[in-house]
């Protein structure tokens, strides 16, 4: 099989040859409904022909926006066949957000998942001059719109029914058209920096992509994948669609996105591809059932625990495992690891990736010791996703493995990782100038990530090259590398480190507000409000304590010397992360200005003044006083230092 | 975003339905009830009449006799005088067994569900009234038994799409919160597939955003499958944007009835109701 194909093309093949077998499968009132191939291609091309009836054609641009759903996916496939181009937004951008991209796309045709995104979509109506027709999936609440640009998912499937009696083999011919190299997806970057912008991608570029991938790990058309990504994000365009295309396995839609780790356990996926935060969400929740458990199974816990994770630590280093220690997992995996695998439903899971953030060593190396083949990837939109995967057997939670058969990887003079492959994207869409500045002259992509090669071959990425500083002194200092160890503790949520031109690295720490408020709980610590909690002495003296544990595994240079626990979250909807979940250094680093000139300006406390959006858009300030702590400070100080409680005030400000 | 999406539609909603009205006469008729309990007089003299397919509040304060209406339509109080006419039916003397057979449903203001068992058991639970295997064939499992089960299953599966509850399926009530289980109560209700739908208070002890979601729920409920509802609340906003029709009792007596608009300009609701000098659309007892 050679990747001189398009998307729509192996529909239509696996249509053929896999007719009945399932393609997907949707959780619906309780029970897995499966999709075959034929039902895959049928839908497809009925509402291909529905589009073609809109006057949808080559070059024109769909968006759907939405959790995953098949339907969604037939859109997507549907655009593509005629020779359209898909834009999966982000289901949870505000509308602000999203009429950029609506807007900047150019998209004629929005695909919406159901009411609330249907509300969404038609408030930015007259912001949105390509914008012709507005298609729903889900009609409930939508009865007694009176909107002419919006129509049902079945209803223009019917129209293209009608359409396609009068054009017969309308979308085959234009399937039949369509060239590899042809643009089919735009893939909005969550922009660290600026703006975001959309990635053009061909089928080939995506389909290189896969098969790049399933050389490297044996995938087959048997596997079970669970997709619950963020339809946006390229990792879930890549395996979701171009891989499951490609291969052919089954993709399993969960009910609802509040479903998911009992709908994980119910379909025990073979496959499955999940960025850190899952991972380190899970870790957490398994952490604090453990010690909300029973004395004996706390014990058994901790025990096999132990165990394991010293026999991948032996494994990592030499692959000696002791004869001891074969027992002891042998046993563990009798009373421990197999049943907690169970429990998170990954029983079935030949392998599961992480990616688009580095996982901290810790908590790759407790999901490898259970028997978990957690591997790390690496990649970039601009890459169509991936270019490089551990492979079984040579897995460390360092690296990020090898690059792809047919990528070649470099590392230019001043530390940058560059890409050069098929997959390689065809630009930033209306930004020539982005575009160049991310290529080089002989056709090598930036990445912008600072890393090496180490002695095996495998790629480490050290952190965003751009954020790569020095202290004051002149030691390097790589923020992301400090806030990874922080992370790992399951009281901190999120943490911004900071250190560039500085004497110390100082933190600002958000910590989780379900462990956290789990841990208060089981201290009989009386708290009204998440602010009220964030505020309190005994949180600062844990956070301490979690940020002791962190330096003792960092460079004496390099260790956090002092700290200050935020009142919020860092929000999305605040641009303080992205909607993947990474930190807008830049952004948090000029809203917390006078937060950080206090951390470095050896202040106790200081007076901040935040503005906060809700969910609907909404603005509103936020004041409060934080408390700023030295993370090692004689006894003494302590009582002065000490926070006082600082409700805040929130003030609402259109 | 989904607060205000909601908020828009919920009174696009209220609007639209006022607008499509049927007149096939009443499909509930209470004619002069009375109720006393030794010398209180709970309810006396009480006239009202509901439409099929309308949204009807009741309001007034404490103890006007509201909830005590709502148990002589159920048929757990016995109207003193009086008649009380479901669809042609006299159902003043009928038990409440009989009354939810014939279509009427109802939620409790104190929530009355089995905490010890799944919000699924529960809703299906009031599936009870439609089954009619007997014990036999239950015990074994087997035949019209089963076929039943999965036919009720499936039904109760719709609802628990449609009041949004499937990660919750499977957890027993008592360890879900108070907003929560307000709607599995309305769960179990609907699970009768109720012509006619009692809610006593169902935004009681909820906050905003519960409220406008259970308000969103009610008119869902209302023009998805045409279902009347009787409504007792005390939020008044809420009220005034879902009604078609307003009740307003006051010391066991109607003292006015009418379009929320019309209710709201009565001088004698004002007086006697929302106190003298108030304004209407204001948050009241």
């Amino acid at each position: 099989m050679t990747t001189d194909s398009t998307l729509p093309r192996l529909l239509r093949k696996n249509a053929a040859t896999m007719a009945g077998r399932p393609a997907m499968r949707e959780k619906d009132l309780g029970i897995w409904q499966p999709y075959s191939w034929r039902q895959y291609w049928d839908e497809t091309r009925d509402f291909a022909l529905g589009l073609a009836a809109a006057g949808f054609g080559a070059g024109d641009k769909l968006a759907v926006i939405g959790e995953n759903r098949p339907r969604l996916y037939f859109a997507q496939l549907s655009a593509m066949c005629l020779g359209g181009t898909a834009v999966p937004a982000y289901q949870d951008a505000i509308a602000a957000e999203l009429a950029y991209v609506l807007d900047h796309a150019e998209v004629s045709i929005v695909v919406a998942e159901d009411q609330e995104q249907v509300d969404k979509v038609l408030s930015l109506k007259d912001r949105l001059p390509h914008l012709k027709l507005v298609v729903y999936d889900d009609p409930r609440g939508l009865g007694d719109y009176d909107e002419p640009i919006l129509k049902s998912f079945e209803a223009v499937q019917g129209d293209g029914r009608a359409f396609g009696a009068a054009h017969p083999g309308h979308v085959e011919a234009a399937v039949e058209a369509g060239k590899p190299g042809d643009l089919c997806l735009f893939s909005y970057t969550s922009g660290t920096t600026s703006r975001p912008k959309g990635v053009m991608l061909s089928h080939a570029n995506l389909l290189s992509a896969a098969d790049a991938l399933s050389k490297s790990d044996d995938i087959r058309a048997g596997d079970d994948h669970l997709a619950y990504l963020p339809m946006a994000w390229i990792g879930n365009s890549l395996l979701s669609m171009a891989l499951h295309l490609w291969v052919g396995f089954t993709c399993n839609y969960p009910e609802k996105p509040e479903t998911l780790l009992r709908d994980l356990r119910e379909l025990g996926p073979t496959i499955a591809l999940a960025p850190p935060r899952f991972w380190e969400n899970t870790l957490t929740a398994i952490l604090v059932r453990a010690a909300d458990a029973s004395r004996l199974k706390r014990g058994l816990f901790s025990v096999f625990r132990t165990i394991a994770e010293r026999a991948e630590r032996r494994r990592g280093a030499d692959g000696s495992v002791t004869a001891g220690l074969r027992l002891g997992l042998a046993l563990g995996e009798a009373l421990i690891y197999g049943p907690l695998r169970d429990q998170l439903g990954l029983r079935r899971a030949r392998w599961v990736y992480t990616g688009g953030a580095p996982l901290g060593a810790d908590t790759f190396r407790f999901f490898r010791a259970i028997g978990v083949n957690l591997k790390q990837v690496y990649g970039a939109t601009e890459l169509a996703g991936l270019c490089s995967v551990q492979a079984d057997g040579d897995v460390d939670p360092d690296t990020v493995g090898r690059a792809f058969q047919g990528t070649e990887l470099r590392i230019a003079e001043d530390g940058e990782v560059q890409v050069r492959s098929a997959s390689v994207f065809q630009g930033y869409y209306k930004q020539e100038e982005a575009t160049r500045a991310t290529m080089t002259g002989d056709g090598w992509l930036k990445t912008g990530d600072a890393g090496f090669i180490d002695r095996r071959g495998h790629l480490v990425i050290i952190d965003r090259a751009r954020d790569v500083g020095k202290l004051a002194d002149g030691t390097v200092y790589a923020p992301q590398f400090v806030e990874n160890k922080l992370k790992f503790s399951p009281y901190i949520g999120e943490a911004v480190t900071f250190g560039d031109a500085r004497p110390f690295v100082a933190a600002i720490v958000a910590i989780d507000p379900v462990t956290v408020g789990n841990w208060a709980e089981r201290q009989n610590l009386a708290y009204t409000s998440f602010q009220d909690l964030c505020a309190r002495p005994e949180i600062a003296g844990l956070v301490r304590e979690e940020i002791r544990k962190c330096n003792a595994m960092l460079p004496q240079a390099v260790q956090i010397r002092r700290f200050l626990v935020l009142n919020k979250e860092f929000d999305a909807d605040d641009d303080e992360i992205t909607r993947t979940r990474k930190i807008r250094r830049g952004f948090v680093a000029e809203k917390y200005a006078s937060v950080i000139e206090a951390l470095y300006g050896g202040r106790g406390e200081v007076e901040f003044a935040a503005e906060i959006t809700y969910e609907d858009g909404r603005k509103a300030m936020m004041h409060s006083t934080l408390a700023i702590a030295d993370v090692e400070e004689p006894e003494a100080r302590r009582e002065i230092a000490a926070p006082r409680a600082a409700e805040p005030a929130i003030s609402a400000a259109q | 975003m989904r607060l205000t999406g909601r908020k828009s539609n919920l009174m696009a909603g209220a609007a639209a339905n006022s607008s499509a009205m049927t007149a096939d006469g009443p499909q509930l008729v209470v004619a002069g009830a009375s109720k006393r309990f030794g010398g209180v007089r709970a309810v006396e003299g009480v006239s009202i009449s509901v439409d099929r397919g309308q949204i009807v509040s009741i309001i007034g304060p404490n103890g006007a006799g509201k909830t005590s209406l709502l148990n002589m339509i159920s048929g757990f109080y016995k109207p003193d005088t009086g008649s009380i006419t479901f669809e042609g039916r006299d159902t003043t003397r009928a038990r409440p067994a009989e009354i939810a057979a014939l279509g009427i449903a109802r939620t409790f203001q104190n929530i009355a569900l089995f905490a010890g068992m799944t919000v699924l058991d529960n809703i299906m639970l009031g599936r009870h009234v439609h089954m009619r295997s007997g014990v036999l064939s239950s015990l074994v499992y087997w035949g019209l038994a089963q076929r039943e089960e999965v036919a009720h299953r499936a039904r109760c599966e719709e609802l628990i799409e449609f009041l949004e509850l499937e990660d919750l399926r499977k957890q027993q009530v008592s360890g879900l919160a108070y907003g929560l289980r307000k709607r599995v109560e309305l769960g179990r209700a609907l699970a009768l597939d109720p012509k006619l739908l009692l809610l006593d208070e169902p935004m009681g002890g909820m906050n905003q955003e519960e409220k406008e979601d259970m308000a969103r729920y009610i008119l869902d409920v209302n023009r998805h499958w045409g279902t009347t509802i009787i409504l007792i609340e005390h939020d008044m906003t809420v009220v005034m944007d879902i009604s078609h029709q307003v009740n307003v009792f006051d010391r066991g007596r109607k003292i006015a009835e009418g379009t929320p608009a019309e209710v709201q300009g009565n001088p004698a609701v004002i007086d006697a109701y929302l106190g003298a000098g108030s304004h209407a659309g204001q948050q009241a007892a």
